[in-house]
């Protein structure tokens, strides 16, 4: 029994059925860390994208390094890392949360190359014209250039979740309960594997097909032109 | 006309619900050299695609020495199969207003890519045809060069040898000089001037260039709304032509 | 230990590490060809097969894919080795996403490209071999370049099947020492090497199929 749901070996089909609550339980973790993972990713790739567009050389460049680091090295070795070493530091975060900021960190990375797009796809002119009106800095993120830029970075960013959503499974090797490491410990206990991972590699490419089409859809609904402001 | 090589009877074609080309009558003699003028959208360029079979068509009949474009138990929208297709297009070429040489291949290797590989031509065969044609176009020294290394002109002059090596019956340009710089126009003219004068090819040529079109027709057919309004010798349609909007059409071209 | 010590067995893990993605990257690169060519000129049921197996293994996560073929397969009497299961799952992988690259890129090629060839009669099969691709090649490099460098960051995942890689290595040597710190720096440092020297290759490739008076920067038909 795991969660209180007992399975039921006797057929294929039963046995299926019997796991798929225990199965689901792994679901809602697996969105849960995905939905973490991605919020931590959106505001940590803004500060990098922002930090890049400093105009000390020292911090942009430092920055490109960092971003580049972790573009380029392996999410389940960065996994271990924050795993493995923060504790020895002192800080000991529960696994779950220890996923998502190895998720958060690692796509981050790509954010950050969103927001930069997003950024240079607003024509200079609105940055000249809400300069030349002496807008502050802040307001002219805020109420020019951020509208914006948001229709047009959704389409990327919303792949980027669909993305994340698939890379969840890594988590399990750091004892994160989503739907692979229940998968697993039914297998374990059972010695059948067959279905409990057949199922799971099932419900993902539906659910990230469901998710892109959501995705679609919303880019659709959104005004092409920018956020309309009153 | 049974000594007709092209013959067009009653041939419609339809882009969704625009009739580009209604119940459309052309016949085109061996050898002959004809010019298609008219306005933007009369359905020039369309029969020339539609004899290149670049464009199916709907209803009507097409004929190429003797080969029908349509099979009677043809399938999907040009009602033949692709075999049919290839078969008739043996006999036709085509020169194309933005050239679309091949970028990532040489000069002679353009020109001797399709004899090669359609015409099962061996390599030093196919090259000596292919020099040939480029020193009929003036650019047998430029054989190595590639595409980008060369100016509009030189590129279409390249894309004529290109379609000469394939020994076609028909030869078709549509508008072959429109994207050319100005200075550029005079190259190519002579290239096609001279295939008029001195070849029994038999050519269609959709221009704009009036004058050019007086030089080397044996005859030009004033295209209005998808039907010729008005065809003849190049002596007869320019200085006497016969319709109202021939006239007009003539007047508002020549003035430029 | 000081921190040298460990890098003979990270080394070693590290030629792991390299094979497995250098051979997973050319059979994938192989098999996107085949599949984004199914998609692109296969008619109707060819394409439509190779439209469901590229969405199907896109879909399912990389570690699932492993584990399936490593703990699932056998059930159904297939028994692959560690080293085996490794590149078929990363291969599965690559060719999902290489399909759509190759796609992407054969759609690049001008229209009129294909008009011409076919007004010189080339058959289907010739234009798309020696017109399209060779055109579509150049665009779809840089794609094809960060395939490998996640390819390579996918390798890592094989040491959770037991592939003594260079994660492997590294989670045995943790496993001794404690030194987690050091280890796993060197460990993300080695993996940022050889992506550089991936990046490296790739824009190396990139230029050789550019080749000079073939291509101007920005020209298109």
């Amino acid at each position: 029994m795991i969660y209180g749901f007992a399975w039921d070996t006797s057929s294929p089909l039963a046995y299926a059925l019997s796991i798929l609550p225990i199965l689901g339980i792994g679901l809602i973790v697996t969105l849960e860390a995905a939905i973490s993972g991605f919020a931590i990713a959106l505001v940590l790739g803004l500060v990098w994208c922002l930090l890049r567009r400093s105009r000390l050389k020292a911090i942009s460049w430092t920055v490109a390094f960092v971003v580049e680091f972790i573009r380029d090295t392996p999410l389940l070795v960065q996994l271990f890392f924050l795993y493995y070493v923060l504790p020895d530091y002192g800080i000991t975060l529960p696994a779950f949360l220890t996923g998502a900021l190895a998720l958060g960190l690692q796509y981050s990375a790509y954010t950050s190359e969103v927001y930069r797009g997003g950024f240079d796809a607003v024509p200079r002119g609105q940055w000249e014209a809400a300069t030349a009106l002496n807008l502050s800095r802040f307001k002219v993120y805020r109420d020019i250039v951020i509208p914006q830029a948001i229709p047009r970075i959704m389409p990327s960013m919303g792949n980027y979740a669909v993305s994340m959503l698939k890379e969840t499974p890594v988590l399990s090797v750091v004892t994160v309960l989503d739907m692979l490491n229940l998968a697993n410990m039914i297998g374990d206990r059972t010695f059948e594997y067959l279905v409990p991972l057949s199922i799971v590699g099932l419900i993902f490419p539906v659910m990230t097909t469901l998710c892109s089409a959501g995705i679609h859809a919303l880019d659709r609904a959104l005004p092409k032109a920018g956020f309309a402001l009153r | 006309m049974t000594d007709s090589l092209i013959r067009f009877s009653a041939l419609t074609k339809r882009f969704g619900d625009l009739v580009v080309l209604d119940r459309f009558d052309f016949d085109v003699a061996p050898g002959e050299k004809v010019t298609l003028i008219g306005p933007s959208g009369s359905g020039k360029s369309t029969v020339l695609r539609i004899l290149m079979t670049l464009e199916p068509f709907q209803d009507g009949d097409l004929t190429l020495a003797g080969i029908p474009y349509h099979q009677p138990d043809g399938r999907g929208t040009f009602r033949a199969s692709e075999k049919h297709l290839r078969q008739i297009r043996t006999h036709v070429g085509m020169v194309f207003q933005s050239f679309n040489l091949f970028p990532h291949m040489s000069v002679l290797r353009n020109v001797v890519e399709a004899p090669v590989a359609v015409l099962g031509l061996g390599r030093t065969e196919a090259e000596c045809r292919a020099v040939d044609l480029l020193r009929l176009v003036g650019l047998a020294e430029k054989k190595d060069h590639f595409p980008s290394q060369l100016s509009g002109g030189q590129q279409q002059r390249v894309a004529i040898a290109r379609a000469l090596a394939m020994r076609p019956r028909v030869l078709l340009f549509d508008e072959p000089t429109s994207a050319l710089d100005p200075q550029l126009v005079g190259e190519v003219l002579g290239v096609i001037r001279t295939l008029a004068h001195e070849h029994d090819l038999t050519m269609l040529l959709v221009t704009h260039e009036m004058r050019f079109a007086r030089e080397v027709s044996d005859r030009v057919c004033f295209f209005d709304k998808g039907k010729i309004v008005e065809q003849g010798p190049p002596e007869k349609l320019f200085s006497s032509p016969e319709q109202p909007r021939t006239r007009e059409f003539l007047k508002s071209v020549l003035a430029e | 230990m000081t921190w040298t010590h460990y890098i003979p067995a990270l080394v070693k893990g590290a030629e792991i590490t390299i094979v497995v993605a250098l051979v997973s990257t050319v059979l994938g690169g192989i098999l996107s060809f085949v599949v984004g060519i199914a998609r692109v000129e296969g008619g109707p049921i060819l394409s439509k097969l190779a439209l469901v197996y590229i969405e199907f293994m896109r879909g399912v996560p990389l570690l699932v894919k492993f584990f399936w073929l490593y703990y699932a397969l056998p059930l159904l009497g297939v028994s692959l080795d560690p080293m085996t299961t490794g590149i078929t799952g990363l291969v599965l992988n690559i060719s999902a996403y290489g399909a759509e690259v190759v796609r992407g890129g054969l759609k690049s090629v001008p229209d009129s490209q294909f008009e011409a060839a076919r007004a010189l009669n080339f058959s289907r099969a010739h234009v798309l071999l020696h017109i399209a691709l060779p055109q579509a090649i150049v665009e779809m490099m840089p794609a094809f370049g960060n395939l490998a460098v996640q390819n390579l960051k996918d390798t890592a995942l094989v040491s959770l099947i037991s592939i003594a890689d260079l994660t492997f290595q590294a989670q045995q040597l943790r496993n001794i020492t404690l030194d987690s710190a050091r280890i796993f720096t060197l460990t993300l440092i080695g993996y940022f090497i050889i992506s550089l020297a991936i990046a490296l290759a790739i824009r190396l490739v990139e230029r050789w199929t550019r080749r000079g008076a073939a291509f101007p920067r920005a020209a298109h038909g």
